[in-house]
């Protein structure tokens, strides 16, 4: 039997299941000279905002059983240099760009949002609403139901592309954030963002880093992707879900896609290895047609929820 | 030259003093490589702690007798690191390389001084084969808090016009920081470049000194890293003219910068003079 791999996200219709999560893999260009762009799921952008930010101090980074805490503090040129130099690079790369945004208000994501617009080579825009590493807990819109929905409502004012956005489990109820954002217009949901964590150096006794609290990602983090896309795809039926958290292999990727996901995107996986995004594509292919599965698309209705 | 990710064998791995030599087969890598750049490991199969391990080249053997080898030293300092230490010949370690921007060797023969602080004098040598290459005058200075610390201080006097060690405790060499004897020697080699691979404070001293000769200085980070590729932003390192501080990852744009352009400030060491 033969698989296509390839889904309907939100209209769009991607080569593969398989995307670059954000923050992951860099802007795309870092990545040319080990994966051919064009024939990846797609690349969801290093969140962009509309002034550079330097980011955090160092250190940034702290690898934890399984997984790792990063602060890095979403350092990114720009929206204007990045729509210059990255945009149009993974452009004429032939890529399938979901672009991150980020901001600090509504009216923040609105004007980026309008920004990028007018600019071609755009399939989705990603609204980061959970990104941890921020100066205040209100930045994380995610974690209050109607603080997402308004910077959800804003950027769909803004923009004529398909919607995603990208939820935090660091919630009592993500199910009534997930429903909040899908009134309030977007098209898709990505969960989950990274767990906010901190880890200590108890021989110096301090934090191991500079930002003290960071996000935490890696497999360690997959069980609690895996039962948010569960819950939010039994509550919200027929609403597209990127899922995402701690994929390293293509069995990894199919937990996801057999609990209701319609994507996955792989993050921390391209750290350890810079071809996982098109590794896990590839052995998805051959996991479909172990399954007896046509597509990716069938899996979920495969998922057999009773134990 | 775009870097690759090779599956290799362990040709040796041994004790170096204080520290541990790997030597692997990596024929791709060992071909391309130049001094400075660096391999990315990933060893075993315990994903438990899931990230690779950075490590400058310390040699690459284009015509070695398995083929072309790299070899690497390092320290023991947690699981990553004793995983490593304890490969065997014919384990397979993932490694991607080589990576990262080179030392920039100048056009002409020139005097060079190379200084390096204890297993980041690793990547000095392979860089003095190519600096002895292309005719230029090579003189060595070393240091280490114990004689214990020192890398193989006797391949840096077979390789160089000259050594000067120095130790924290005097257990070899004079007893002080590397820096200690630098203006003497620039002065007394009339070198025109420095070469520095060691720990941040070091390279900030070093850099301060050559800045204040007048010598262009270029220096090696280490700095902590996620993937190796540029894709975290992790390993960054704030680089500027000073009202344009930014923050550049090491991995692509280092792990050699221009000792000048390093905000040394913003990482807690003196800033550098600014020069005439």
């Amino acid at each position: 039997m033969s698989v296509d791999l390839s889904v309907d996200l939100c209209g769009v219709r991607l080569r593969t299941p398989v995307l670059a999560a954000s923050g992951c893999f860099g802007f795309g260009r870092e990545m040319a000279g080990w994966v051919d762009l064009a024939a990846l799921g797609g690349i969801v952008t290093k969140s962009v905002s509309l002034e550079p930010r330097r980011g955090r101090p160092t250190p940034r980074m702290a690898e934890t059983p399984s997984g790792m805490l990063n602060a890095i503090g979403l350092q990114n040129p720009g929206v204007e240099a990045f729509c210059a130099g990255d945009l149009r690079f993974l452009a004429d790369a032939g890529a399938c760009v979901v672009a991150s945004l980020v901001g600090r208000d509504p009216g923040e994501f609105g004007r980026l949002a309008a920004r990028l617009d007018g600019e071609p080579g755009i399939a989705l825009v990603e609204v980061n609403l959970s990104c941890p590493n921020v100066e205040h807990r209100g930045e994380v819109f995610a974690t209050d139901p109607a603080a997402a929905a308004e910077v959800v409502a804003a950027v769909k004012a803004a923009t004529g592309r398909p919607v995603l956005a990208k939820l935090t489990a660091d919630v009592t109820d993500l199910v009534a954030v997930a429903r909040a954002v899908v009134d309030a217009g977007a098209d898709g949901l990505t969960l989950i963002n990274t767990l906010l964590g901190m880890a200590v150096d108890v021989r110096a006794r301090r934090p191991r880093l500079a930002a003290v609290t960071g996000g935490l990602s890696g497999p360690a983090i997959r069980p609690v992707a895996v039962r948010c896309v569960w819950q939010v795809a039994q509550a919200l039926p027929g609403v597209p879900v990127v899922g995402t958290g701690g994929i390293v292999t293509a069995d990894d990727a199919a937990e996801f896609l057999l609990v209701g996901a319609t994507a996955v995107a792989v993050g921390t996986g391209s750290f350890l290895n810079p071809r996982a995004v098109v590794e896990v594509a590839d052995g998805l292919e051959e996991y479909l047609a172990a399954a007896g599965a046509g597509s990716p698309a069938e899996l979920a209705a495969m998922f057999k929820a009773e134990r | 030259m775009t870097p690759v990710r090779e599956l290799c064998e362990v040709l040796e791995r041994r004790r170096a003093g204080a520290y541990q030599s790997l030597t692997l087969v990596a024929p791709r890598i060992a071909e391309a490589a130049r001094p400075g750049q660096f391999v990315h490991l990933l060893a075993g199969e315990d994903r438990s702690f899931p990230l690779r391990r950075p490590f400058s080249i310390h040699r690459a053997e284009r015509l070695g007798r398995s083929g072309g080898t790299v070899e690497v030293v390092f320290d023991v300092v947690g699981a990553g690191t004793l995983a490593l230490s304890r490969l065997r010949p014919h384990d397979v370690v993932d490694t991607l390389g080589p990576l990262g921007r080179p030392f920039d060797p100048p056009e002409e023969p020139a005097g060079c001084l190379l200084v390096g602080g204890g297993y980041g004098t690793a990547p000095l040598f392979f860089l003095a084969t190519e600096l002895r290459a292309r005719r230029c005058r090579v003189d060595f200075v070393v240091g280490a808090a114990t004689a214990a610390r020192l890398l193989d201080a006797m391949e840096a006097k077979r390789v160089g016009h000259s050594l000067t060690v120095t130790t924290d405790d005097g257990s070899a060499g004079r007893r002080g920081l590397v820096t200690d004897p630098l203006p003497d020697l620039l002065a007394r080699t009339g070198a025109t470049r420095v070469y520095a691979c060691g720990p941040m404070p070091m390279l900030a001293a070093v850099s301060r000194v050559a800045a204040a000769a007048g010598v262009p200085c270029q220096v090696a980070v280490e700095e902590q890293m996620a993937c190796g590729t540029g894709i975290c932003f992790s390993c960054v390192l704030p680089v500027g003219p000073g009202d344009e501080i930014r923050m550049a990852r090491s991995c692509l744009e280092g792990p050699v910068f221009d000792g000048a352009t390093i905000a040394w400030a913003e990482l807690g060491h003196p800033e550098l003079e600014p020069t005439a």
